[in-house]
């Protein structure tokens, strides 16, 4: 039935984890909110527009998807320190984390 | 100047929305983004099912790329006005794709959908219908695409770009980082090539640096421009976005696309690869 080729492209919110040995992965994910309050727990308004980047210790673009329809994204890493910057409409914010090996916690970006 | 003949701007798509000679088209390999919202007016391309053979590997033929364009409303006087998201990586491969098969008058829009987004720009979900044409595509101009012999031979000679991450061209892993790793090529990159990863020659809104920029980007990585350059990636999509900026922004004639990349180079027996920096 042909090549069926795979792309170096995103899809919006990341890769499936469907099939994944999630014990084996380092996995950034999380959720990007507009306005609400900082406290960590998702509140405010899902953006489904934002653009997420991953850099690495260096700041060199390693990847970056949009979000879903429901503001998520998520990466495979690799562990340890890692920039993420998230952009959208009249919003940009910037953050380091220490990615470990299995599926972390969520993150809760406000714009 | 090329960067303007072959680049525009948000705020030339607005002026140009109406102008029924401008077909614009966004490009992805996933077209779930232009369903949810679209430039008003665009039609869109998949990589794999409008631009991809699907039987061998390699580019649709002269007759499926007119009938392609024909359905969908493009003449040959149309002024093609092409985007998409992963930073225009697969709207540069259409743009490649369209020169190697002559068509006049094909542009880019900096920044693609990313800038358009972050500028809060209008997207609209209506599907335009546009009226059939006849196209008629000239032969493949193959001047702008490398082969796989054409690059072994070109090894120890003029410029090859590996335009992929420093994972990627180290060898440290076969595939972009957010992906899943392959195990149908061996790891490393094309002995000599200068990695040079495409993201450098962009602004981290998607838009292009500027010429001098780029122009200091290569040279310090010790690309000479006097001779000719090959570019390439995994599957020639970013390679494209590469070849984009050196051969239209640059301006530089004698830069090709691997479109074959490491995905076919990396499979090949017996040929020469380097790992590590």
């Amino acid at each position: 039935m042909g090549l069926d080729l795979r792309t170096c492209g995103a899809t919006p919110g990341g890769p499936d984890l469907t099939g994944v040995n999630l014990s084996e992965q380092t996995i950034i994910q999380g959720v990007v909110i507009r306005g609400g309050i900082s406290d960590g727990v998702p509140n405010g308004k899902i953006v489904d527009n934002a653009y997420v980047q991953l850099l690495d210790s260096t700041r060199e673009f390693t990847a970056e998807v949009p979000t879903d329809s429901e503001g998520r994204f998520r990466f495979f890493a690799s562990p340890g320190p890692w920039h993420l910057v998230v952009m959208a409409h009249g919003g940009r914010e910037e953050l380091i984390v220490q990615a470990q090996k299995g599926l972390s916690d969520d993150l809760v970006i406000h714009i | 100047m090329s960067r303007a003949k072959s680049l525009v701007s948000t705020d030339w798509v607005l002026e140009n929305l109406t102008d029924q000679n401008v077909v614009f088209i966004e490009v992805d390999e996933d077209t779930s983004l232009y369903e949810k919202g679209h430039i008003e007016g665009a039609i869109t391309f998949h990589w794999r099912e409008d631009l991809q053979d699907g039987v061998i590997r390699d580019l649709i033929s002269k007759e499926k790329f007119e009938a392609l364009l024909s359905k969908n409303g493009i003449s040959n006087s149309s002024t093609v006005v092409l985007y998409g998201g992963n930073n225009n990586w697969f709207a540069t491969y259409a743009f490649w794709y369209f020169k190697i098969y002559g068509h006049l008058d094909v542009r880019l829009i900096d920044g693609g959908r990313k800038l358009w987004e972050l500028n809060g720009l209008p997207l609209v979900t209506s599907i335009p219908t546009r009226p059939l044409t006849t196209y008629v595509a000239k032969n493949r101009d193959n001047s702008i695409r490398a082969f796989r012999d054409e690059v072994i031979a070109t090894i120890s000679g003029a410029n090859i770009v590996d335009v992929r991450s420093p994972q990627e061209f180290t060898g440290e892993l076969a595939a972009p980082a957010h992906l899943p790793q392959e195990a149908g090529q061996i790891r490393g990159h094309i002995p000599g090539a200068k990695n040079i990863p495409w993201s450098r020659a962009a602004n981290e809104d998607g838009s292009f640096k500027s010429n001098a920029e780029i122009s200091e980007l290569y040279e310090l990585a010790g690309v000479n421009f006097a001779e000719d350059t090959i570019a390439y990636c995994r599957i020639g999509e970013r390679s494209a976005f590469s070849w984009f900026v050196m051969h239209e922004l640059l301006e530089l004639k004698n830069v090709r696309n691997y479109d074959g990349s490491w995905t076919e180079y990396g499979s090949l027996v017996g040929v020469p690869v380097a790992v590590g920096a």
